[in-house]
């Protein structure tokens, strides 16, 4: 199959970018999305030009460092599906294809596709942890914690930080990441220790990260590669509402 | 971090002064049925209202409080998040969210500028005092606060305005009801779905009720 892209190159951070027309020839459907780019950059390399940049890592979906926005839509058109493991088979011959990076202020474009994310690790710094001391290793099974409880903890962590709900949330919020974060620690006994004071310092860090608020629009959810509900979203705001009521300085 | 930096925090002022309107425009809208009932029936409840100026004044202090918090922090935020993006994607396709939820802040604006219009008009009376219910006493000597109303409405233009301003305010509560719940974290994969259409259907009815006065006097039905 043959497609044409409109890819946004950009050579540097506070360069201008642009769309530039590229043509994918002879792309087969079992291709994934960034085979087919690796096809039109060793194109681009035999013919001198310079290959598009974009970020990718594990190509199995887990590693959350895949981030294109195709045709309006953070990690295309495939539900719960990174670009990675989008296969060609999901577009016909012929089709335009609209390439962009994750647009947020606080994504800064490194180059072409590649953004840089490293202001969710420091959401995650700046409390998406749990303190504990070190020492002997405790019995299996010393800290019950109900089945129903686990299940909800793994599908908040399920969250690989890949960065599209923040891509594709209208105000560029990235309430679902810090959201499962959140939920994912306070759902465990271990985590509940210091819940109040994560849910606090983490909005807090989304915040001056310039990450915008939610407006409960569930972008987020629906181009969710791990599909991550909006349910956590809900939570992360119970924790802050109990966290309020805390008196000052006590966590 | 103080409660009112957070974006949570700012969030929760939003629902709660939203709500609280939420609260008195079904008092009002219930109120206001009593057009149905005749120019005795709303005219002694108007008196009625206007009889407890404590009351009166101070539910209307607690109004305008809760307004500005809403208005202020309704744009404040808008404006923040359209800072936390930058520039346009050449193509967008939007997935889940609705157009009543991506236009809250203009609906906002104008549901803003019709109660002001509104309060200019049935409240203080002064943008048309040929009609107004202060300076016409009905056979009892109260303010005649149905013809007031019906003269208006029997205009074309002012009962359009109305109702648009009723279509504005149904698509506010559209997004307004689910977003209020999801906010004070009131709601989860097995409840959302149902908030989401009790809400649509609340919209509905709130702002149906509301247009159905000016359209009941064009129709007749009110006279």
């Amino acid at each position: 199959m043959n497609l044409t892209l409109y890819v946004w190159r950009q050579s540097g951070p506070d360069e201008p970018g642009r769309l530039e027309q590229y043509e994918a020839w002879e792309i087969t459907p079992d291709m994934s999305f960034l085979e087919m780019l690796d096809v039109v950059n060793e194109g681009l390399i035999k013919s001198g030009k310079e290959p598009i940049a974009f970020d990718h890592d594990c190509r199995e979906g887990i590693c959350g460092m895949c981030s294109q926005v195709i045709n309006g839509v953070p990690h295309g058109p495939q539900k719960k599906t990174t670009v990675c493991q989008l296969h060609m088979r999901h577009f016909k011959d012929g089709d335009t294809l609209y390439i962009e990076p994750w647009r947020s202020r606080a994504f800064p474009v490194i180059k072409d596709l590649i953004v840089d994310r490293s202001a969710l690790d420091r959401i995650i710094q700046a409390g998406g942890y749990i303190s504990v001391h070190t020492g002997g290793v405790p019995d299996a099974d010393a800290v019950l914690i109900p089945k129903a409880d686990a299940d909800t903890a793994m599908d908040a962590a399920e969250c690989i930080g890949c960065g599209a709900c923040v891509a594709a949330c209208p105000n560029g919020s990235a309430m679902l990441f810090t959201a499962a974060k959140v939920a994912h620690l306070a759902t465990l006994p271990q985590g509940r220790v210091e819940a109040a004071r994560r849910v606090c310092v983490m909005t807090e860090a989304m915040l001056k990260e310039g990450f915008g608020s939610c407006s409960n629009h569930y972008e987020c959810q629906a181009v969710c590669p791990k599909g991550i509900s909006v349910q956590f979203i809900a939570k992360l705001n119970r924790e802050f509402i109990k966290a309020s009521f805390k008196k000052a300085g006590s966590y | 971090m103080r409660f009112l930096e957070s974006p949570v925090g700012r969030k929760l002022v939003m629902t709660v002064s939203g709500l609280s309107m939420i609260g008195f425009v079904i008092i009002h809208l219930l109120g206001n049925t009593s057009l149905y009932y005749g120019a005795d029936s709303i005219n002694a409840y108007a008196k009625a209202l206007h009889g407890l100026p404590p009351l009166l004044w101070g539910f209307r202090l607690v109004m305008l409080i809760m307004v500005s918090l809403h208005v202020f922090y309704g744009i404040s935020l808008t404006l923040e998040n359209r800072g936390a993006k930058t520039g346009k994607y050449a193509v967008r396709e939007n997935v889940r969210s609705t157009f009543a939820g991506r236009s809250m802040i203009w609906t906002g604006l104008f549901i803003g500028a019709f109660i002001i219009y509104h309060l200019l008009h049935f409240t203080f009376q002064v943008i048309d005092p040929g009609t107004a219910a202060s300076g016409h006493a009905d056979a009892l000597g109260r303010p005649d606060v149905f013809m007031m109303v019906v003269l208006n409405f029997r205009r074309l233009a002012v009962s359009s305005l109305y109702v648009c301003a009723m279509a504005a305010l149904g698509l506010h509560l559209l997004h307004s009801l689910q977003s209020a719940f999801q906010t004070m974290g009131l709601s989860s994969d097995r409840t959302l779905p149902v908030i989401v259409r009790a809400g649509a259907l609340a919209a509905l009815l709130i702002s149906l009720g509301y247009a159905a006065f000016p359209l009941s006097v064009l129709a007749g039905i009110i006279r």
